[in-house]
């Protein structure tokens, strides 16, 4: 992994009304690099993926994307990240190559027909090239939008959930597709998820938020020993439920 | 602005109509049914005058004609945007590298498109039904065409403005909005029936030039310049008014999380 920083976020903060949602977020991520961003519900992991995609304004703070500030050059670097979300959709009654096609367009991307069907053959849906998007299982819709996310070669990767409607045989060959692009292609990723055992054998640094603040960060075997726990579901469970003791360092 | 982006998002738009009979035929039913109805109105009215009121149907047939390019051009980039809405897409559109700029003018574009399949259809369905030839305003045609067009546009703008600060519970706005105007635009009835309170508001408002416009050149066959002219300044005033609200109300969703939440709900 290369010292290389694709993005840095400097003192992130997003206040609605009284609710700080995001308060002084600050971390990077380097080229190559697949950092989970952890939190219970309502912790500040969405709005905070919502501002590094420019769809969200922080009301403080920088977000700084392949060196270039995210706000003034938006277009310039959004064409160089992807994203997909488990909330997000692509039009139910288009054919997939329809919907492929027009983001391949969007994205600029050279030779899109062979990028796409390299890509669904990828994530094993090539037989539904012509199908009607909104014919498909949560499954295979989850993988069209892995391959919508992926259309552009993007340098950065932010995935929203990307496991949580595949079974564990395809939720496993996503992860280790996740990973053998990674490697290749040096792609770094921003990956949320609920699932623990996903992000314990995708991540190489996890970011723990709790009520928007960042109360841990370093590598999963690391945190979870710092944290005395036996795995990372105990010690998300512990956060989620007891997370200003940790804040004040109580069980350190 | 990229052409190349929003020539992509007018072919997103075909693509969806094309796959879906019941947009398509949203297209044709209603201008079709407006057009019997109004249609028939006017020859019952006309009968009844016995000859009194002989530019009756070209004045009605007309006046109907123009307000469904104005009515559909409106709905050309409201209902495009509601698309992305309602199918959950709006996310991946503006966390891609397009402009809020592009995506409308891409609606507005696919919105003209739409219009025009509309025109041809009232436009041949009129001349069967009715001997009614919209072309016989000649050359004025286009002047008038094209100033409820932008005044379309303007709505389009506004409505979608609207929906984006508070949500899917103004989406009935898109259909709302013109019949919001429709009464003040004098569409079909001169001006003078109106109260002097209402004519004052009537004039304020670009689309009733144009119809009163065309009205004379129905009956006069001369173009009164200053309707075009009072038209075309209006409309110049509605679309600044219109790109200013719409930046704003996307500014104020950038703020507020508002275009995740319309993306995701």
């Amino acid at each position: 992994m290369s010292n290389d920083v694709i993005l840095r976020v400097d003192e992130l903060t997003k206040v609605f009304g009284d609710l700080v949602a995001v308060d002084r977020l600050s971390f990077s991520l380097s080229r190559g690099e697949v950092v989970g961003l952890l939190g219970a519900n309502g912790a500040g992991k969405t709005t905070a993926l919502h501002m590094i995609l420019g769809v969200l304004r922080p009301t403080s703070g920088r977000i700084e994307i392949f060196g270039r500030d995210l706000h003034r050059h938006r277009i310039e670097v959004l064409s160089r990240m992807n994203f997909s979300s488990v909330d997000v959709n692509l039009p139910a009654n288009l054919r997939v190559w329809q919907n492929l096609w027009i983001f391949a367009k969007l994205y600029g991307v050279p030779d899109a027909r062979s990028r796409m069907d390299m890509l669904l053959e990828l994530l094993e849906i090539g037989h539904l090239r012509n199908a009607i998007t909104g014919h498909l299982s949560s499954g295979e819709q989850t993988r069209l939008n892995l391959c919508k996310a992926l259309l552009n070669d993007p340098e950065l990767l932010l995935l929203d959930e990307p496991t949580s409607s595949l079974d564990p045989d395809i939720a496993d060959k996503v992860r280790k597709l996740l990973r053998r692009i990674q490697r290749e292609r040096g792609l770094s990723i921003l990956y949320t998820s609920h699932n623990m055992r996903d992000i314990e054998e995708v991540c190489d640094r996890i970011l723990f938020i709790h009520r928007g603040r960042l109360i841990a960060e370093g590598p999963p075997q690391q945190v979870i020993r710092q944290f005395r726990h036996r795995n990372l579901e105990e010690l998300f469970i512990h956060i989620a439920r007891h997370g200003e003791v940790v804040v004040r360092g109580d069980d350190v | 602005m990229s052409l190349r982006r929003v020539w992509i998002l007018v072919l997103r738009y075909v693509f969806i109509y094309r796959r879906s009979w019941v947009r398509m035929l949203e297209i044709l039913f209603w201008p079709t049914m407006e057009l019997l109805v109004w249609g028939y109105v006017t020859r019952f009215i006309q009968r009844a005058g016995q000859g009194e009121l002989p530019h009756l149907i070209t004045f009605l047939i007309g006046a109907m004609i123009f307000w469904d390019i104005l009515y559909r051009s409106q709905q050309g980039i409201t209902l495009s945007f509601l698309e992305d809405v309602w199918t959950r897409n709006l996310l991946n559109v503006f966390c891609g590298p397009v402009r809020l700029a592009e995506y409308i003018m891409g609606a507005f574009l696919f919105g003209l498109l739409r219009v025009s399949v509309t025109l041809v259809f009232l436009v041949i369905l009129a001349w069967i039904l009715y001997q009614f030839n919209l072309f016989s305003l000649g050359f004025y045609l286009v002047p008038f065409v094209a100033n409820l067009l932008v005044l379309g546009l303007a709505l389009g703008m506004m409505t979608t403005a609207i929906i984006i600060r508070y949500g899917q519970g103004a989406e009935a706005l898109a259909w709302g909005v013109p019949f919001l105007v429709q009464p003040f635009a004098a569409v079909f009835y001169p001006v003078s029936v109106l109260p002097k309170p209402m004519q004052m508001i009537a004039y304020a408002i670009p689309c009733t030039h144009v119809f009163e416009g065309m009205r004379e050149v129905i009956r006069s066959g001369v173009m009164s310049w200053s309707h075009l002219g009072w038209a075309m300044g209006l409309n110049l005033v509605y679309l600044a008014v219109a790109m200013w609200l719409l930046v704003r109300m996307f500014n104020v969703a950038l703020d507020h999380g508002l275009i995740a939440k319309l993306g995701t709900e």
